[in-house]
């Protein structure tokens, strides 16, 4: 290590997130790699060293001997100020190479709070952070996540993005970059023949044109690039690349265990869940697979605790097997089991009982909302007896501390609906004084709100997001509804969301904003350190833009979306049919029960959903 | 009672004292080494360091002790933690000591001094430390008070290391009253801030007893 990198690590907070050098992170030989490649994470270590993805696509990637792909996250602020004063260029960890001098640099983008950190790690690794800089081949700069099912936003930096799962899809752009390079190609030669790839979407081959209104009227393809990419996914998982190591960070991060990926998609139809629609269709791992990946990434690791991981863990079919089978390795090895996302209408003690048997603290329900009416809207299928019940359950079962998750603003609500939401905290305490197997140690419920963020892809694609006084005024109209001293109301700002939502719907002027708010020092925003609403909307209106535009205004029908050239599988029809439905307050039935034919088997060939 | 001697060197000094502990844990774990856990409510592995180290100091003579669930080989034990460390931590040494961590008296250091833009020759650090004696003042929350440094080390070295470079070894107090490498060094600013180096790396080399021998 250098000594001025030393030296500098010595002051800042944390240090060994700067350092690499964990156990079983892969290190080869530079000279005898053909293509380096930087993964970046738009955030903090700790948050980024906790994403599945990171270590799935990691460990893909280095399966190609010919590659390397190492590891780089966002800088805290302290840590970014010594760079930028000792001229230190944003490095890799395995290595310690500037990430400038790589092949190809890609980012993970999870959430939209995270894109003002890509121009700000761009910008720190010595690299143009607009796509037209950068003439050049290498470094190729590409995103994969979530957030790329509207890519729009990032459009004026990023090279191309992979659209969906990118164990194969990745491979595939990266042995094309290798290829470019070996035979010389320039750069425009490169990006139309990585549109090529399914699932890329290459931003600068399409030109978007507006109407009077503002509103897109078109993004037209050029250079033979697809009229609409097509999201890639991994038909078969046990037969895709699943790491049996995972890299054992020596400081402590955010999930700093073993997770194992259930499957993927999920079978319920929740309206407002992007997650839901995303990754549709539901495909599995199997019991054995999942079985022998726990044991080697738990032994491969000395970690002491393993979490299952997936949209929604209870519809696991075979849960029941597969805890049995890891209890029966974990508990002589006193290694614990977690399971998050359970849901709360079919919430079993005798499962709850096995898994924890020592903490009985913190268990979350998310009912996110109050009434039943407004329930069946989003289509959370889920009644207040079952929730009741479930509460039932769990204060028998000695738990005191329970967390109830709601969202204020979504479609239809009225002043009903939010105070219906404190009528059921109520009731929930009803229950535990009813039911509470020990009383003496008083209970404590957790009631918070989140102002809902309309997100593309999702039924709700088309609504205006409510105001951000309008969510203050439903915090108030709730707070003042709850009197209990037993239940605590915490509220999430609503200036966080409102951005959020005017950066997920966002079509590629918001890039602008992006650049204004990097330009005025804006990086981590996900993080209230860092996020400063004022910068936002100054960076939006010198940008010529209105958030509101984007998050507040209700689209119409037959609105051209910057994220339709992105297909997902499920289709814009199905979606507006789902939104009648939801205004009629009629829920839709799970895969399970029936299918409601949303689009996303056509993503499969050789078998039927959830199979 | 087992006890480890190990090293923490290059990246892993970078490691805080409570992120070995939990590394600790899972080099054990990968060897397949159970270490006892303490009885009670929340029972966590029994593994005791006789001094915390900084973070940034390296250190060839790191002890822990530990106690296993069945009786393991202690002679084969650093090869089979070593196998499964994380870069910069290896195992020395394993073996059965009674010697309790308080009798530890002495720690032998080295500083890497680093001068950016000024020359200094080991034999101008050398006066200021053989002084009579070197007061420094020592600051709480309340007082000040002043702090003759003088008896709390002894056996001090400096050599030139290169450019700009100095290599001064030391053997410090532990205990009460105990002196820190770094309050080692901060004499210089404190004192003759000409002669304070831009940057000091530090290492642990060796941790004595009273009778001025290596303690095991
Ligand atoms: S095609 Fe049918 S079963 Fe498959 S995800 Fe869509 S609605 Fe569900």
């Amino acid at each position: 290590m250098e000594q001025k990198l030393e030296r500098i690590l010595s002051r800042v907070q944390k240090p060994a997130r700067y350092t690499g050098g964990e156990y079983n992170e892969i290190v080869k030989d530079k000279s005898a790699v053909d293509l380096r490649v930087a993964f970046c994470f738009p955030d903090t270590y700790e948050i980024g060293m906790s994403n599945l993805g990171l270590q799935i696509l990691y460990g893909a990637i280095n399966r190609e001997p010919e590659m390397w792909c190492e590891r780089c996250f966002a800088p805290w602020g302290d840590m970014e100020e010594e760079l930028r004063r000792e001229k230190i260029p944003l490095y890799a960890l395995e290595s310690g190479d500037p990430i400038g001098d790589f092949d190809v640099i890609a980012f993970s983008l999870g959430y939209e709070m995270a894109y003002t950190s890509v121009l700000n790690m761009l910008e720190l690794a010595g690299v143009p952070y607009r796509a037209s800089e950068r003439k050049e081949l290498t470094p190729v700069v590409f995103a994969g996540g979530t957030s790329c099912v509207n890519p729009e936003p990032m459009a004026d930096f990023l090279d191309f993005c992979v659209l969906g799962e990118g164990e194969e899809a990745d491979i595939e752009a990266l042995r094309l970059v290798e290829r470019a390079k070996k035979e010389g190609w320039d750069k425009p030669r490169f990006l139309r023949e990585v549109s090529k790839i399914p699932g890329v979407y290459v931003p600068s081959l399409y030109t978007p044109e507006y109407g009077e209104d503002g509103t897109l009227r078109a993004l037209t393809p050029r250079d033979g690039a697809p009229e609409r990419v097509t999201k890639r996914i991994i038909e078969d998982l046990d037969s895709a690349f699943y790491p049996d190591r995972a890299i054992v960070p020596s400081t402590e991060i955010v999930h700093d265990r073993v997770v194992l990926e259930l499957f993927r998609g999920c079978v319920r139809g929740c309206r407002f869940c992007q997650a839901g629609f995303a990754y549709r269709p539901v495909r599995r791992h199997g019991t054995e697979f999942l079985l022998e990946k726990a044991k080697s990434l738990l032994e491969s690791s000395g970690y002491e605790e393993i979490t299952l991981s997936s949209l929604s863990t209870s519809d696991f079919k075979g849960l029941g097997e597969l805890t049995d089978g890891l209890l029966d390795w974990c508990e002589p090895r006193r290694i614990s089991l977690s399971l998050p996302s359970l849901r709360a209408d079919n919430f079993s003690m005798d499962l709850m009982e096995r898994v924890q048997k020592v903490r009985k603290s913190g268990l979350t329900f998310a009912p996110e909302a109050g009434s039943q009416r407004l329930r069946d809207v989003i289509n959370k299928n889920v009644t207040e007896e079952e929730l009741l019940n479930s509460c039932r359950v769990a204060f028998e079962g000695g738990w005191n501390t329970l967390k109830l998750y709601f969202m204020l603003g979504l479609p239809t609500e009225t002043d009903e609906d939010v105070i219906a939401i404190a009528k059921l905290a109520n009731k929930v305490l009803y229950t535990w004084r009813q039911y509470a197997s020990n009383k003496a140690r008083g209970v404590k419920i957790t009631v918070s709100t989140s102002m809902f963020v309309p997100k593309p892809h999702t039924p709700f694609q088309w609504e205006a997001q409510v105001g951000t006084e309008e969510y203050l005024r439903r915090v108030r109209l709730l707070r003042d509804n709850i009197t209990s001293k037993s239940i605590t109301y915490n509220w999430h700002s609503p200036e966080v969301s409102l951005i959020e939502a005017a950066l997920s719907r966002g079509d590629r002027r918001v890039g602008k904003a992006l650049e204004n708010v990097h330009a005025a020092g804006g990086r981590l925003d996900s993080w209230s350190d860092y996020f400063d609403f004022e910068r936002w909307l100054r960076a939006f209106s010198d940008a010529g833009l209105e958030p509101g535009f984007y998050a507040s205004r209700e689209r119409g029908e037959d609105e051209v979306f910057p994220w339709d050239v992105i297909d997902l599988g499920v289709r814009k029809s199905y979606l507006l049919r789902e939104r009648h439905e939801a205004y009629a307050g009629r829920v839709t039935p799970d895969c399970r029960v029936k299918c409601m034919g949303c689009g996303a088997n056509c993503l499969l060939e050789g078998r039927k959903c959830d199979e | 009672m087992s006890r480890l001697l190990f090293k923490k060197e290059g990246r892993a000094k970078f490691i805080s004292h409570l992120d070995l502990m939990r590394t600790m844990q899972r080099v054990f774990i990968r060897a397949g080494v159970k270490i006892k856990h303490t009885e009670g409510f929340n029972p966590h592995p029994y593994m005791n360091f006789a001094m915390p180290l900084p973070v940034g100091t390296e250190s060839v003579c790191e002890l822990m002790d530990f106690e296993t669930d069945a009786p393991i080989d202690l002679a084969a034990l650093p090869a089979a933690l070593n196998a499964v460390c994380p870069e910069g931590i290896e195992a020395l040494e394993a073996f059965d000591s009674d010697n309790k961590f308080k009798y530890i008296k002495w720690l032998d250091i080295e500083a890497r001094l680093f001068y950016y833009n000024k020359v200094h020759r080991p034999e101008e650090l050398m006066s200021f430390y053989g002084a009579e004696s070197i007061i420094m003042e020592k600051r709480t929350k309340r007082s000040v008070s002043q702090v003759d440094i003088k008896p709390l080390f002894t056996g001090l070295t400096v050599e030139a290391a290169g450019d700009g470079e100095l290599l001064l070894k030391a053997r410090l107090a532990v205990g009460e009253p105990a002196l820190s490498p770094a309050q080692l060094i901060s004499a210089l600013s404190q004192i003759s801030p000409e002669l304070a180096p831009d940057y000091a790396a530090f290492k642990r080399r060796e941790v004595i007893d009273k009778d001025m021998n290596p303690f095991r």
